[in-house]
């Protein structure tokens, strides 16, 4: 479906997301099943978890600590909570219920702020039981044309906590940063692997449209199976496009839930039409209630690693650079934001250190501060050019230390002297006489030609910034005296 | 004051060598042989896993290990605790010939005090009705007389050992399924404090009423029994953290000075029969005469109790039964063409009508719009139910009232009107509701010389002193 | 309190709790679980404002077990209940539609 921009301005696009976070516990929410991706189907099941007639489920406490430190890291108030059961018929569903929380859930009222300051509400993040997993075999291997399916209940009983933002999200892109964030957060506190692609947090998402500059909130459909962070802004901007098109049309929206198909690339309504669903809340018998008492309350925020956010404004505020730039984001979701802030408090040049850290460590790769901080002294100093300083970089990591400058002498690699640089230029201005007389006319983009000729010539020994500088000069010369260019840096 | 009949007095003699756990066994048998095709108590009987267990406890003791304080003791299990690869039915087609991985925690802490399983009896589908009527494997007798019913849902276990096919029964009562038939059988049977048994293993019916209990000849041998299985068991959540209570060493220590209340709502009531209050009227004197204080209370809420029981119990059943839909275990329709299609026969197929009867309440009591109407109504009138109890175990020590309305009624006189049948459990209910425990106590007999239970209730964990009122009762007669 | 139990409503029960009840089923369904809702009226309309409801005769809370693996069921043990089973999994009849 394709929609004209003139159609989706008028509306304000109004979402609330649904995220089920699987908790990183080593067992089950109720059994001491193993909560354990990947195994063989229907291996880590008990009589609990399969729901056998007499089983009775026990709450696991490092799932209820976990649910307390998500409740603490998105600012909530943690409450003494109750279990419902949620009756439905599935057959991924042993009990043919579920038992979450409903009207008393542990975490209420909390906030997360989007790396760009949008403060986004948490209304609550409950405890849950997850479901089985069933496959369909026959037809294209979809619901919807399979002749049977299978179901493996080794998910069953995993324990999640459902994370309900309020409506506060405008576009699909605040949604995507939203699902961002949240990870980031839940890895950090050690609630979550983060795995989207395992199924570790699955998002809902929750969309309307309202006349702009309106406030009441329109029908809103619900979007389920948003597994990818990419899947949560296609599906938004696919519902949005949908749901104008549809009032354009003169249509009213349907509030129902609808299912997003990653390969079609198109959400769908499944949901049987003759189904009520009717769920039929009352308190779990079989369990009792929970009352996290202050005490541990407050231990489990002595714990608390600091959040994501914070290390962003620390790191940022460190380096000189916007907290929610792209560099000072990936230094945090990648955990190098330490190193960084060790390195510039040895000394080290902040940008040259983040620029390292993020782009040419690799995942999970060790540094020593002292190796770490001798490199990018090194390279600031213009004594390693940039690609020599990621090639000392990557032996250093390769060797497990071992002294930066001892490393580049070794490999030959130290940057070449200004005035060796100056003439390797001289004589590629000579050589290109036209482009040069283009660059001195104006156009800037022949510079970069140029800084690649002369890396190609000095194999890669030369420092960029130097022959830009050196070009610079060039220019000036070419121009005549007095003559000031306005020239980017 | 045991009975030389009795499983104490038995499980003595086991353990002291003098006698043999196979000869007690071989005992049960040989009633089983004789009247079992009668009455039929048993969905399985459990012969040769009897005599082997039988013959390892008597080789233990050879070798003078004491296997336990019910060493021997044939136990009737109602067919609704999971026993590892033993059929366990809950009378239900829906579970028939389904062999459970697991054990109850009761059926392990048995089976560690040295009580031999002799068998799985026949109850009301899922342990719901108050006749065993309700089992889709045919209705059990009463071993006083073969032509009425022995109550329910434990009518199996009741009938087991009142017929002397086992020298103890275990029961669950959720609104009296063990009280009720031990009253109309004339045996001793007892619900715990809610949680005072461990209910792993235990086949739901409604998890918050729900407990087992001991069925038993005579007072101390239920005693023994409910010490046995009690005490806490890390997977019931709901089990009390504290150990078994004590009760047999209290248990002859009389009720001098016991404040005993007669609850005037239950001797009131419009269809008690005469013969009932009579033994009512002469428990309480028996009481007063072994030196308690008798007097009436007024426990104004239990009037509501049935009413409550009928909207809660249904609601928590409509939820605990909605697993057996044909995926994971037990009976499915074949042949249907889509999941929708496969539930609905499948249920529709493998329970019987009380079952869906109570299904359908138990759905509509907490559908939309009716919640708050029924099941929260019901739950505040539970509320009601335990201050009044609160205020009248203020001033007593333990409550006195019938077990049943009347003596055991004919096979088929109250199936076709489940109001009726259900009014039977009208004075076990309250106990259930308030998570209280109480005692069903044969006290001699009423119309057509057939037992009559008198209850003993007592407050929440009162079970050394109910016990002991219950075993003064006994000795009175 | 509530207006009388009709067959429409008990057939809407019986379609919520998954029973293919015949239509005699739903026909004596019908008067006799509007016999115990009659019953139960006198509970519906007592007074019971500021009364707290008890879903539990248990004064327990926070009762949690430790995070520590037990062991699982045997997966042949598991299979072998199932009316169906297939490639290590339960078989089921195709699913109408997606979970709600
Ligand atoms: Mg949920
Ligand atoms: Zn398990």
């Amino acid at each position: 479906m394709t929609t004209g921009e003139g159609r989706t301005t008028d509306w304000e696009t109004v979402i609330g997301l649904e995220v089920h976070c699987e908790l990183k516990t080593a067992t089950k929410l109720f059994c001491g099943c193993r909560n354990q991706f990947g195994d063989e189907p229907n291996t880590n099941v008990c009589p609990v978890c399969l729901g056998l007639p007499g089983s009775l489920p026990v709450v696991n406490a490092q799932a209820v600590e976990l649910a307390i430190r998500v409740g603490l890291a998105l600012r909530c108030d943690v409450r003494p909570s109750i279990f419902h059961r949620k009756n439905y018929f599935y057959p991924d569903m042993p009990k043919d219920y579920q038992v979450s929380q409903y009207d008393e859930p542990i975490n209420v009222d909390g906030w997360l702020d989007l790396p760009n300051g949008t403060r986004i509400g948490i209304e609550r993040a409950h405890m849950e039981e997850d479901t089985g997993k069933s496959t369909h075999v026959g037809g294209t291997g979809r619901i919807a044309d399979a002749t049977h399916s299978l179901v493996d209940y080794n998910r069953a009983g995993v324990p999640l906590v459902e994370i309900v933002s309020r409506p506060d999200l405008r576009s699909a892109e605040d949604a995507k940063a939203y699902v961002s964030e949240l990870r980031a957060i839940l890895v950090a506190i050690g609630a979550s692997d983060g795995r989207m692609e395992e199924g570790s947090l699955r998002v809902d998402a929750n969309v309307s449209l309202r006349p702009r500059g309106t406030e009441e909130y329109g029908t809103r459909c619900e979007i389920k199976n948003l597994n990818s962070l990419r899947s949560v802004a296609r599906a938004i901007d696919y519902e949005v496009a949908r749901q104008a098109a549809e009032r354009h049309a003169g249509s009213r929206i349907v509030q129902e839930t609808r299912h997003w198909n990653e390969g079609e690339g198109r959400t769908s309504s499944l949901r049987s039409k003759e189904e009520a669903y009717d769920y039929r809340y009352f308190p779990e018998p079989d369990l009792v209630p929970l009352a996290p008492s202050d005490a541990w309350v407050a231990a489990v925020r002595q714990t608390l690693p600091v959040l994501p956010a914070e290390r962003r404004a620390s790191l940022g505020a460190t380096v000189g650079a916007e907290p929610a730039s792209e560099m000072v984001v990936t230094a945090v979701d990648r955990g190098v934001d330490r190193l960084v802030l060790d390195a510039v408090g040895a000394g080290a040049d902040g940008r040259i250190a983040l620029n390292r850290a993020v782009n040419d460590l690799p995942a999970d790769a060790f540094i020593e501060l002292d190796t770490f901080v001798a490199l990018v002294g090194l390279e600031a100093g213009g004594g390693l050019t940039p690609t020599q300083s990621k090639r000392v970089l990557e032996v250093a990591v390769a060797r497990n230390g071992g002294d930066p400058a001892a490393i580049a002498a070794e490999l030959g690699l130290e940057a070449m002297g200004d005035d060796m640089v100056a003439a390797a230029l001289d004589e590629l201005i000579a050589a290109h006489p036209e482009d040069f007389a283009d660059y001195v006319s104006g156009n800037d983009k022949v510079a970069g030609k140029f800084v690649g000729l002369v890396m190609k010539s000095t194999g890669g020994k030369a420092n960029g910034r130097v022959v830009t500088q050196l070009l610079r000069d060039r220019r000036a010369a070419g121009q005549g005296q007095g003559q000031d260019q306005a020239l980017s840096p | 004051m045991t009975q030389p009949a009795g499983a104490l007095g038995l499980a003595g003699e086991v353990r002291a060598g003098s006698r043999t756990a196979r000869s007690v066994v071989e005992g049960c048998l040989s009633a089983i042989d004789a009247r079992e095709q009668e009455l039929h108590a048993f969905n399985v009987v459990l012969a040769e896993e009897a005599l082997a267990r039988a013959d390892a406890l008597d080789r233990l003791v050879a070798e003078g290990v004491d296997p336990g304080p019910l060493a021997g003791m044939p136990v009737a299990l109602k067919d609704n605790l999971c026993t590892r690869g033993i059929a366990t039915t809950c009378s239900s087609k829906m579970l028939q010939g389904w062999r459970p991985p697991y054990d109850a925690t009761v059926v392990t802490r048995l089976a560690a005090a040295g009580a031999i399983a002799i068998g799985k009896t026949n109850l009301d589908e899922f342990a719901m009705g108050s006749s065993t009527e309700n089992s889709a494997f045919g209705p059990t007798c009463n071993p006083r007389d073969p032509s009425r019913v022995p109550g329910g849902s434990s009518g199996g276990s009741a009938a087991a050992v009142g017929a002397g096919f086992a020298l103890l029964g275990v029961g669950s009562d959720t609104g009296g399924s063990i009280r009720q038939p031990a009253a109309l059988c004339g045996v001793v049977g007892a619900k715990p404090t809610y949680g005072a048994v461990s209910r792993y293993g235990l086949v739901a019916f409604a998890s918050s009423l729900d407990q087992i209990g001991p069925l038993a000849l005579n007072v101390a041998d239920a005693a023994a029994l409910l010490e046995v299985m009690g005490g806490h068991d890390p997977m019931d959540s709901t089990s009390l953290d504290r150990p078994s209570p004590r009760l047999s060493e209290q248990l002859e220590d009389g009720v001098q000075g016991l404040r005993v209340g007669v609850v005037k709502e239950f001797v009131e009531l419009e269809g008690l029969a005469a013969d009932v209050a009579g033994r009512v009227t002469a428990a309480a004197a028996a009481l007063d005469k072994a030196g308690a204080t008798v007097d009436q209370v007024s426990v104004p809420a239990t009037v509501h109790g049935l009413s409550a029981y009928y909207l809660i119990a249904p609601a928590e059943c409509s939820s605990n039964l909605a697993r057996y839909d044909g995926v994971r275990y037990g009976y499915r329709h074949a042949g249907s063409r889509d999941i929708t299609e496969m539930y609905g026969r499948t249920r529709a197929n493998g329970f019987g009508p009380e079952v869906k009867r109570r299904i359908m309440l138990g759905t509509y009591a907490l559908s939309a719009g009716y919640y708050d109407a029924y099941y929260g109504q019901a739950q505040r009138v539970r509320t009601l139910i335990v201050r009044d109890f609160e205020a009248a175990y203020e001033r007593f020590d333990v409550l006195l009232g019938p077990t049943t309305p009347t003596v055991a009624f004919p096979l088929g006189a109250k199936t076709h009107d489940p109001l009726a049948m259900y009014l039977s459990d009208v004075y076990t209910i309250p106990s259930n509701l308030a998570g209280h425990p109480a005692v069903s106590v044969p006290f001699g007999t009423g119309q057509d010389d057939l037992p009559v239970g008198v209850q003993v209730l007592a407050p929440a964990l009162g079970e050394p002193v109910m016990f002991r009122a219950a075993a003064v009762l006994e000795a009175s007669l | 309190m509530t207006e009388r139990l009709t067959r429409t409503d008990v057939a809407h029960v019986a379609r919520l709790a998954r029973l293919d009840l015949t239509e005699e089923e739903i026909g004596t369904f019908t008067g006799q679980l509007a016999a115990v809702l009659d019953h139960a009226a006198d509970v519906a309309a007592l007074d019971t404002a500021g009364v707290s409801p008890t879903s539990h005769a248990l004064a327990l809370s926070n009762v949690l077990r430790a995070d520590v693996p037990r062991p699982s069921l045997d997966r042949h043990e598991v299979l072998a209940m199932a009316p169906e089973a297939e490639d290590g999994r339960f078989r089921v009849p195709r699913i109408l539609g997606q979970a709600p």
